[in-house]
């Protein structure tokens, strides 16, 4: 576990920088993780990911699979790896707030 | 007569089948249990197909062999379940209502689902060895074959047996040395993951001997599509992997009839309670194997370990009582390394695979995440236990729940 400080609030994170504490997010903290992956500007279809992604971390406290996003999101695969590249499960977890992927077994 | 009517008759059905017969009051219930086929396979005998070590007669058996006497038997596909009324749509036009339905349609591979696949160049120099046709097409491949890039790819996770790609990798390994064309044949493991298994410690172990036997890893790759005429793969963020001839692992989703019955998530998996093994939406159904969507390995062995755990909970829900007993995850797999040798590895939801000694009592004790003489002999054993023992629904030497014993943490 560690404690970092985004947007002015000092927040709990686990060792790989993902929120402990979804209820912590906004929507300013999501802007400087995404500065720290390497995303300067987050826009209306990183944001229509990001949202999709909280709603189902609240419904069933888990993050989406890929398969999942693509199919109800409306944002298709190959935009879904040019929004986040190189693993847009991951980055965009760690974006919006919410765990970290569990890789299934 | 109440009526229990189970669905699918591979290994998780057939096991079901056995214990209930045993189990419950013939004058009370009816069992039934429907497949579209006649033909039981042994699926993890699939893997050793594409090296000559199994040929197709060492992997089939008539289902019927496998049945108890007095259960009825519908050989027929399963068009629909329509769980608000509490009945079974089969596509020879018959109509089977329950009182409780288990579903055990298991899973298949998809391999439509990746551009690019089924086409000019599938079963020419691209093969999958999760289905009976694909394992004897690359058997004729090989046996021909004078060396190449050979690649093997994982699509997408989940997938049944998620140890059977690094077995295939390490069985071509010993197979292309034995041939004497090692040096010509290129070994390359891709796959969607981030390192070689799915679990840190295993991972890290089981990447190491991909190294010593001399195979690529390329992790976190994501393909997009299958480029035939330049025999590349693609991934979504335009990485690129060469091919002579491509290994699938495509992807693996759960029975079309599913998805045709409104119960399943994106992958056609029917949403089902981790430990109980009753599907969340419906108090009368209870799911097992590889058609659930559990966090847990889709294998022979958790279908086994559910099987205990199941026969228990129908046992509590005939008598209206709460479900009690809990399923925690247990998988048990030996991994074939190639030159007479194998892994083993047991874990469960929360226990990650770990290094030390399975105890066996009679028998083991094996190592854990070594390579061993004894752990191929486990292996061997595997394909006379299902037969004789596992579908019959008898007890095996293993407990259903993961003990912490000889485990080094
Ligand atoms: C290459 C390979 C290697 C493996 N190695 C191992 C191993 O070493 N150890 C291990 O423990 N496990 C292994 N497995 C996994 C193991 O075979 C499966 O996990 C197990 O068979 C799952 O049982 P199941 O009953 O859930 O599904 P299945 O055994 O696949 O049975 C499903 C049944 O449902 C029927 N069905 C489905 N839909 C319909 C329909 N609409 N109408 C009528 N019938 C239908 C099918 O015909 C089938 O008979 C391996 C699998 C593969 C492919």
């Amino acid at each position: 576990m560690a404690t970092k400080e985004y947007a002015g609030k000092t927040v709990e994170t686990t060792d790989d920088g993902y929120l402990i504490n979804a209820s912590d997010w906004n929507e300013e903290i999501a802007k400087e993780i995404a500065k720290e992956e390497g995303i300067e500007e987050l826009n209306d279809r990183h944001m229509t990911v990001i949202n999709f992604m909280r709603e189902v971390f609240e419904k069933t406290g888990e993050g989406p699979s890929i398969r999942k996003l693509t199919k109800e999101s409306g944002v298709p695969t190959k935009e879904l790896y040019e929004l986040f590249p190189k693993g847009p499960a991951k980055k965009a977890a760690r974006i919006a707030g919410i765990p970290k992927p569990k890789g299934c077994i | 007569m109440k009526k229990l009517v189970i669905l699918g008759a591979g290994t998780a059905g057939t096991m079901m089948l056995n214990k209930l017969h045993e189990t419950l009051d013939r004058n009370e219930w009816q069992l039934t249990i429907v497949d579209q086929f006649e033909t039981h396979y042994y699926q993890p005998g699939f893997l050793f197909i594409p090296f000559g070590i199994y040929n197709k007669k060492d992997v089939v058996k008539p289902k019927r062999d496998f049945f108890p006497k007095g259960a009825e038997v519908i050989v027929s596909e399963i068009d629909k379940i329509e769980p608000d009324q509490n009945r079974v749509l089969l596509k020879n036009n018959t109509v089977l209502n329950y009182d409780l339905l288990i579903i055990a349609t298991g899973a298949k591979v998809k391999p439509e689902e990746t551009e690019g696949m089924v086409s000019d160049l599938w079963h020419k120099n691209i093969f999958d060895f999760y289905t009976i046709e694909g394992a004897t097409a690359l058997a004729n491949f090989f046996k021909y074959w004078e060396g190449g890039k050979l690649v093997l790819n994982i699509t997408e996770m989940p997938i049944k047996c998620p140890v059977a790609p690094l077995e295939f990798v390490f069985l071509a390994d010993s197979y292309f040395t034995e041939r004497g064309i090692r040096d010509k044949v290129d070994i390359h493991f891709v796959t969607t993951l981030p390192g070689a298994f799915t679990k840190p410690k295993a991972s890290s172990i089981l990447g190491d001997i991909l190294t010593k036997k001399n195979i690529h890893l390329t992790s976190d790759f994501n393909i997009a599509r299958v480029d035939n005429e330049n025999k590349k793969i693609v991934s979504w963020d335009e990485m690129e992997v060469p091919f002579d001839v491509l290994v699938t692992i495509p992807t693996n989703m759960g029975d079309d009839v599913i998805a045709r019955s409104g119960m399943g998530d994106e992958l056609q998996f029917v949403p089902t309670d981790k430990h109980t093994l009753r599907a969340d939406n419906y108090d009368n159904i209870f799911v097992i194997g590889d058609a659930t969507n559990l966090p847990s390995s889709k294998a022979g062995s958790v279908a086994h370990f559910e099987a205990d755990i199941l026969l228990e909970n129908i046992l509590s829900a005939i008598d209206g009582r709460e479900l009690k007993a809990k399923f925690d995850g247990h998988a048990n797999c030996y991994i074939e390394s190639g030159f007479g040798k194998g892994i083993l590895i047991d874990f469960n939801y929360d226990t990650e695979p770990l290094p030390g000694k399975f105890p066996l009592p009679g028998i083991g004790p094996f190592s854990l995440l070594e390579e061993t003489k004894m752990n191929h002999y486990g292996k061997v054993m595997f394909r006379w236990m299902y037969w004789n023992l596992l579908l019959k629904g008898s007890e095996l030497p293993i407990e259903s729940h993961m003990s912490m014993a000889g485990k080094r943490a």
